[in-house]
């Protein structure tokens, strides 16, 4: 598939804003109400970039209100539905925590909730389309789970470090087990991708079973929606360096940069492991898109 | 909705334009149409965009002064500027040497109206694209059989239960091919493709059977060698209905050797088409008139006559010609094995024997013998190009035709059937004129420019054998090219050989590209000047409704309408859209007005030759006789009180005659309110066997299609390529061939066909140019002229060469990769695909794909000039002659077209190659590379960034 | 059973003409489904929407090779993986026919409903932002201005070897499911389980008679 920018933004940064809410509420009973009014803010302004990145994938921004409609069938209205909601109530939280309202815990519990959800219908949104058989596994949810909690908690750090230092040795901690998770779950999901067998192939694409079936001509040399949407156009070899890159910014270098920081008691090198890990996520992102095979590239293959 | 006919090919189906606010909505196909009964291809349904493309012409251009040609740099004048400058012109060149006015045409029509013109305004120098297109198959077949495939007639699928297409990808008869062959599968008819690859038609066939380009002769010659020997022709046919029991004169020393006998005991009946030949009649054990009642020739043998002559049977003639032709021998030429070849013989022959069935249709023949059916061979065959378009074609197709006639499957149901005007003579009586003086100031040809020659009489050369036509058509190099030969006009013109123009029009045909070989070398021509620093060819006339390659090189360009915009006829004098069960003509008529100033040709032609008083279209009195095309079209007459006119429905002051009859004023209204077409159906027993159908001769020469009504002998045995040989030899009184061509003519002027490499290949050493490059038409283009289509162009905008997969894998040649093609004439950069449908000796493409830069209003750096190309680049228009050197003295001596020694066809697939992969350092874009063309005042001013073509309010 | 119209392409007739493509184009561009936008018509690369393609696929290897020519649009499938994916609903099958459609004026152009189509068959307009495919003609099939004999798809009526048939699949008297019972008309992909409701007929070779030895 061709990466979108806007899907590779509106996913990590949603995780992000979910993983961080999900930590900051975590955390918030043992931390001054500034923290979490703080983290459920971020949490809120990140959520909010991601929704503004997906609209520009819309062809028709304008009609966007119109895609809540479908949500018995169709997850990406839920996660249409379920994003606002996530938001207000991480807002509604933040508010309750400013005031002080004795709802607060139970907003907040609501709202993870919501978050939990979030997760569900992003994942499902690629999950849920079987043919694209990298995206349709229960990896894909863990993946997104994972990726979003550890760079939620990876965001909390510095947060922690600067509004709630008793709690930062902590969040740094749960980081790194959080990201070291991702990764193990991502590997055992590359692992996996690298071993598909693919369901459709070109005898199936055209309901011929002979062992020698090639195309010869795609029917046009112009461009098409068909021939762009779905091919990304990299070598292998740049898939290659893109899988290392995502490897090493988004899981490896993270920890001992959030670990350097904690013993240095830096929050620009904290600051640097979110900034490394969100790079690594987006690329990992890019990615996950990217590497998925569309069975309809079967029938695209040969200008001639 | 408005109907008239597509010219998006010139396949000729009925069209309904439907139109919504005075545009056109869409195009379909007419169902109440013969020809395509509904259906429209790819193109037809395209023609909307025709209509928008921003490459069409609006004004007529004049070349800005000081300006050189193919720079494109042009000024627009008024008509009447245009008509002024032309008038006097060629008023003067008229008045002194007409032949120095050639008109040549391309994909046209309309060859009836232009070729009247040329005649009227006395030039020989006319002709339409048929000598670069396919004259092989039609001359091959109508001096064999008078008829031919292609628009002259076909396979008759109906009842075919094997059929045999023979190198074809699309040809003319575009949407009833497909029609047919579709019913005919359901059927369950066999379908067999012999052509180097399989795409288009021979994709669905049931068989495959891969040739080496050019070597069909072989292969067809190997077949009848089979049939012969297993004994599976059809002896009855083969001995009344063809020449095969002429007794051919075997006597040396007689100055007809070679030529059957004639018997001058009995009446000749025709002085063009003696009848009075002999048969020799076995029960009597003596010769006989042939036909003569009760008798029965004997097609095999070797007899004395009376008179102590020692002759053969023609059909014996053949049998021992093809006893050489073993399928072994055919295996090493062709590539297919002898064991494909026999059993392919046999399949053909015992079908047509086995299955063979009867219509009870009574019907009398020539002489007078009444038959109580006829007979049904289901074996049809088609073929074109691939048959046609080699310097060895003429014999090729020869050969088809014998071997469809020894089958006996010649206008009888499930075989081959005629259409209307064909059958005609074998050759057909209209000859061009044959000497010098014919041409004379101010004054008309006083016979057509174009002919059919019979024998070296009737070549049209001056005293000492050298040509008088600028294209040297009916010379000694090329004596029954009988569509003239387009592709070396502009050589023969630039060189001055064999004489200079002064003007040169050219009428629908892209010269500076696509129709042209060695394209680079022609626009350089086009653009030379002389020691005098005058263009060598002086001023050059191009009517076109698009910003065409050949544009460019006008001094004066007429801007055209398109097919939607004017009146045209598909005449029966010219090429009809018959059917086999009879005489079938249409119309166009304007559906939409003409866009800008856009002229229809057809008007151009009228007001010119009104102008110039051309006697057909002038008065007595000296004024003008026809007031525009239209009315042309319903009151000129072939002679005066003829009744035959350009179309044969609705004649008669009221409409009530078909095929002839008076003129009638609303003519044009009545083909409007009947699809814009006009069907003659024959009684069904004059529907058959026509060449020798007494009644439908009768019924033809009533009609004015024919001249006469002697039937038509099919000539296994070729007379009239005899009698050149025979002249060649210097047997026969009379003309004979200058010294340097007479070894050529003895050698390819044989009564008998034969198979010889392609002229090209005798030249190149087959080692080091070891595969030979094609070009296929694609189903979805028309030449060069559909990328100015905006949907048309998405589907080819680009081509590649198409190699098979081990030929390019031992180049060094990735699938897609770039790579280099070069011919002993020239290299092409292009792009390689890998394909499992093409023989591994060849190498091909689709025709006409790769554009100009700025040609056509596309982007400079379009799709079409970037990555297509054009394989005539490689393809050379001269070859050196073989054989003693020329003419003493002559510069033309080491050079010959590279064309059909007999016919002139050009030698297009020809062309041997060799391969090699692109240096990776090399730039992804094909070379040669040519300049950009600058739009042309009258196209549009800008190229729009979108286009989202939609008619109308109202959804639906 | 409820209604099912389709297509029914006989690949052993198909000629790869791109008769059905231009004729779709030019029948929906100005239809329904229209106007069918073309991106630099005449420029470097041009890149247009079109209802329709026509493919072509090589089968074995020289010289025991199958050239078939694949036309492949919409095939309406009866359980669309494209319908319940969209956001909007403005991806639909309906219910009285099986024709899956899309509401132009609903549709926002997320293509997710093509990331869920395995065929690739839906083309989002580069113009117009919304998405397009195969509509069967609706808007002719059912118009009563036209004859009876017309209201077929566009590029059913222009397919000059009839390799188009339209029909009611689940109307076993219907020509369409006539010649899938008779011809072994097959899906695309049945792995997925969509059940396109179009079907395709395979290549019938008709051999030599009495058969002769293969060709070398
Ligand atoms: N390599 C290779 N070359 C070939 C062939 C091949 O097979 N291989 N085939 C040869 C054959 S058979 C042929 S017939 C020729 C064809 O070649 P051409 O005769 O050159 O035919 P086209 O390219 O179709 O277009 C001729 C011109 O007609 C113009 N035209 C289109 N419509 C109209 C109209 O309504 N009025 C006027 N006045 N002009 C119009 C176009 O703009 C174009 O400039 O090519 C020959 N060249
Ligand atoms: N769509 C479309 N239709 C057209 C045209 C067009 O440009 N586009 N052009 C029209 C014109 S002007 C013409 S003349 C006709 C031509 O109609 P065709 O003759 O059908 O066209 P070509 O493309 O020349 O096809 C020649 C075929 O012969 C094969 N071939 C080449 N060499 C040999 C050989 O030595 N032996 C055998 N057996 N086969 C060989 C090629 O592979 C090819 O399939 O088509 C007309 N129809
Ligand atoms: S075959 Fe030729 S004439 Fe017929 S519809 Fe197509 S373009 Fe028009
Ligand atoms: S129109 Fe018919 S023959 Fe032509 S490509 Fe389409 S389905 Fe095949
Ligand atoms: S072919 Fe694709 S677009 Fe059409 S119904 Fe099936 S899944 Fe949907
Ligand atoms: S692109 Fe349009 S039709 Fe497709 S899923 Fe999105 S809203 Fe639905
Ligand atoms: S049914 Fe209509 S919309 Fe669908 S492919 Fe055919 S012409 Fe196009
Ligand atoms: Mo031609």
């Amino acid at each position: 598939m061709r990466p979108a920018w806007s899907v590779v933004f509106l996913t990590t940064l949603i995780g992000a804003a979910q993983g961080l809410f999900l930590a900051v509420y975590a955390g918030a009973v043992h931390a001054d109400a500034r923290f979490a009014v703080a983290g459920a803010v971020v949490a809120v302004v990140l959520a909010a970039l991601g929704l503004l990145a997906s609209f520009f994938h819309l062809g028709r921004p304008e009609r966007a209100w119109r895609s809540a409609a479908m949500w018995r069938t169709s997850w990406l209205s839920r996660e249409v539905i379920a994003l606002p909601a996530f938001m207000a109530l991480a807002a509604a939280y933040a508010a309750a925590m400013h005031w002080d309202s004795g709802a607060a815990i139970a907003i907040g519990a609501v709202a993870c909730v919501a978050a939990a959800v979030l997760f569900v219908c992003t994942a499902n949104i690629y999950a849920c389309i079987r043919f694209l058989q990298e995206w349709a596994s229960g990896f894909t949810l863990a993946n997104f789970v994972l990726m979003g909690c550890a760079s939620g908690l990876m965001l909390a750090v510095p947060l922690a470090a600067v509004l709630a230092p008793q709690l930062a040795w902590t969040y740094a901690f749960a980081a790194v087990v959080a990201t070291l998770a991702a990764l193990a779950v991502r590997a055992a999901s590359l692992a996996r991708n690298a071993r598909i067998v693919r369901k459709s192939t070109i005898q199936s694409a055209i309901g011929i079973h002979h062992p020698v079936v090639e195309q010869r001509s795609q029917g046009f040399t112009a461009s098409a929606f068909n021939t762009r949407e779905f091919f990304h156009g990299v070598s292998t070899d740049g898939m290659q360096r893109v899988r290392v890159t995502f490897l090493l910014l988004g899981f490896v270098l993270p920890v001992p940069l959030v670990i350097a920081g904690m013993k240095a008691g830096s929050v620009a090198i904290l600051c640097a492991a979110v900034l490394v890990q969100y790079a690594g996520l987006v690329a990992e992102r890019w990615f996950f898109l990217a590497q998925a095979t569309h069975p309809q590239n079967l029938y695209y293959q040969r200008k001639a | 909705m408005k109907t008239t006919t597509c010219y998006m090919c010139a396949c000729r189906c009925g069209i309904r334009v439907h139109l919504r606010d005075g545009e056109i909505r869409y195009i379909d196909g007419n169902p109440a149409h013969p020809v395509n009964n509904g259906v429209i291809c790819a193109k037809g349904s395209s023609g909307i965009m025709k209509q928008h493309s921003p490459a069409r012409l609006t004004q007529p251009l004049l070349r800005k002064p000081g300006s050189e040609r193919g720079a494109a740099e042009f000024e627009a004048i008024t008509w009447e500027r245009a008509f002024e400058l032309l008038t006097e012109r060629l008023a003067k060149i008229r008045a002194t040497d007409p032949k120095k006015f050639a008109l040549f045409t391309g994909r046209d029509q309309m060859q009836a109206l232009t070729g009247l013109f040329a005649r009227q305004f006395g030039t020989p120098n006319y002709a339409a694209h048929g000598g670069f297109c396919s004259v092989n198959m039609a001359a091959g077949m109508i001096y064999t059989m008078g008829g031919s495939f292609w628009e002259f007639g076909g396979p008759d699928l109906d009842s075919a239960k094997l059929f045999v297409m023979i190198g074809t990808a699309e040809d003319h008869h575009s949407n009833p091919l497909k029609i047919a062959i579709s019913k005919f599968k359901r059927a369950g008819g066999r379908f067999i493709s012999i052509n180097p690859i399989r795409t288009g038609y021979s994709a669905i066939a049931d068989e495959w059977i891969p040739i080496r380009p050019g070597t069909d002769g072989a292969l067809l010659l190997a077949l009848i060698h089979e049939l012969v020997a297993a004994d599976l022709i059809d002896h009855e046919f083969v001995a009344r209905y063809t020449n095969g029991g002429f007794l051919v004169d075997m006597d040396p020393a007689s100055a007809r050797y070679g030529l059957p006998v004639l018997d001058e005991s009995s009446p000749r009946q025709n002085d063009m088409f003696p009848q009075n030949h002999l048969w020799w009649d076995a029960s009597r054990g003596s010769e006989v008139p042939n036909y003569a009642p009760g008798a029965r020739a004997e097609i095999r043998g070797e007899f004395t006559l009376r008179d102590g002559k020692p002759v053969k049977p023609a059909y014996e003639l053949l049998v021992e010609h093809v006893r050489e032709f073993t399928p072994e021998w055919a295996a090493e030429i062709t590539g297919i094995s002898a064991e494909v070849i026999r059993r392919l013989a046999r399949e053909m022959g015992t079908t047509a024997r086995d299955q063979a069935f009867e219509l009870p249709i009574r019907w009398t023949d020539s002489w007078g013998v009444e038959h109580e059916s006829v007979t049904g061979r289901p074996v049809a065959f088609h073929a074109m190009r691939g048959l046609a378009a080699h310097s060895n074609g003429f014999h090729s197709v020869r050969s088809l035709a014998i071997l469809m006639s020894l089958l006996g499957t010649i206008d009888r149901p499930g075989g081959f059937r005629h259409k209307a005007p064909y059958p005609r003579a074998i050759p057909p009586s209209a000859k061009p004129p044959n000497n010098p003086d014919a041409v004379q100031p101010n004054k008309p040809l006083a016979s057509t420019p174009l002919g059919w020659p019979a024998s070296p009489d009737d070549l049209f050369i001056h005293e000492d054998g050298t040509p008088v036509r600028i294209d040297k058509a009916f010379s000694w190099e090329y004596p029954i090219a009988v569509h003239g030969l387009m592709h070396t006009v502009i050589t023969n013109a630039w060189r001055g050989d064999p004489y200079r123009l002064d003007t040169l029009m050219i009428f629908m045909a892209n010269m500076a590209w696509n129709s042209t070989m060695n394209t680079g070398e022609v626009r350089r021509m086009l653009n030379d000047r002389g020691d005098d620093g005058e263009y060598r060819i002086p001023f050059i006339v191009v009517c076109d409704a698009f910003q065409s390659e050949m544009t460019a090189f006008a001094d004066l360009v007429l801007p055209d309408t398109t097919y939607l915009e004017r009146h045209d006829v598909m005449s029966v004098l010219d090429r009809p859209i018959s059917e086999f069960d009879g005489p079938t003509d249409s119309v166009r008529i304007p559906v939409v007005p003409p866009k800008g100033e856009c002229r229809p040709f057809q008007e151009v032609i009228v007001e010119l030759a009104s102008r110039l008083k051309l006697p057909a279209f002038t008065n007595a009195d000296g004024s003008r006789r026809f007031r525009d095309y239209p009315d042309f079209v319903v009151n000129w007459e072939t002679s005066p009180g003829s009744g035959v006119g350009f179309l044969t429905g609705w004649r008669g002051a009221d409409g009530s005659l078909s095929m002839k009859g008076p003129a009638n004023p609303r003519q044009w209204e009545m083909y409007a309110a009947n699809n814009c077409v006009h069907h003659t159906k024959l009684e069904p027993e004059l529907q058959y066997m026509r060449n020798w159908n007494g009644g439908y001769m009768r019924w033809a020469v009533d009609m004015g299609q024919r001249k006469f009504g002697n039937p038509l002998v099919i000539q296994i045995y070729s007379e009239v390529m005899q009698e050149f040989r025979l002249a060649a030899q210097g047997r026969r009184p009379g003309r004979r061939p200058p010294g340097h061509l007479r070894e050529r003519i003895e050698r390819y002027f044989t009564p008998l066909p034969f198979y010889y490499p392609p002229l090209e290949s005798q030249v190149v050493d087959a080692k080091e140019f070891p595969l030979t490059a094609v070009t296929q038409r694609p189903m979805a283009m028309y030449h060069s002229w559909d990328s100015q289509n905006a949907w048309l162009r998405q589907i080819h905008g680009h081509n590649y060469l198409f190699v098979n997969p081990g030929t390019a894998g031992a180049a060094g040649i990735v699938d897609g990769g770039w790579m280099w093609i070069e011919s002993p004439w020239g290299q092409v950069r292009c792009m390689a695909r890998y394909s499992e449908a093409v023989e591994p000796g060849t190498v091909w493409t689709w025709n006409a794909i790769g554009k100009a830069p700025g040609a056509w209003r596309l982007a400079p750096d379009a799709d079409e000039s970037r990555l297509g190309f054009l394989l005539n680049h490689l393809i050379t228009d001269e070859l050196p002659a073989r054989g003693p050197a020329g003419p003493a003295g002559s510069s033309t001596a080491a050079r010959i077209s590279n064309s059909d020694p007999i016919t002139g066809q050009a030698g297009w697939y020809d062309v041997r190659v060799r391969i090699r992969a692109a240096k990776p350092d090399e730039e992804a874009k094909t070379l040669p590379e040519f300049g950009t063309m600058p739009a042309v005042p009258g196209t549009q001013k800008r190229t729009p960034t979108w286009l989202a073509y939609f008619v109308g309010e109202g959804k639906a | 059973m409820k209604k099912q119209l389709a297509l029914v392409i006989d690949l052993n007739v198909c000629v790869g003409c791109h008769a059905c493509v231009t004729s779709c184009k030019e029948w929906n561009t100005s239809g329904l489904a229209g106007p069918l936008s073309d991106y630099l018509p005449y420029g470097k690369e041009p890149l247009g929407t079109f209802l329709n393609r026509v493919q072509t696929f090589e089968v074995g290897t020289f010289p025991e090779t199958q050239t078939v020519h694949f036309p492949k649009s919409c095939l309406h499938c009866e359980d669309p993986p494209c319908v319940p994916v969209c956001p909007t609903g403005a991806s639909y099958k309906r219910p009285e026919d099986g024709i899956v459609l899309v509401d132009y004026d609903k549709c926002i152009g997320c293509k997710y409903c093509a990331w869920a189509c395995p065929y690739g068959v839906r083309e989002l307009d580069a113009q117009q932002k919304v998405m397009k495919k195969c509509t069967l003609c609706v808007d002719r099939i059912y118009d009563a201005k036209l004859p009876e004999s017309e209201r077929k798809p566009a590029c059913v009526l222009a397919c000059p070897t009839n390799a188009r048939l339209f029909g009611d699949i689940h109307d076993p008297e219907s020509e369409a499911a006539r010649a899938i019972a008779e011809r072994d008309g097959y899906a695309l992909m049945p792995e997925w389980e969509t059940r396109p409701a179009n079907h395709y007929l395979p290549r019938r070779i008709t051999e030599c008679d009495p058969p002769g030895p293969s060709s070398s």
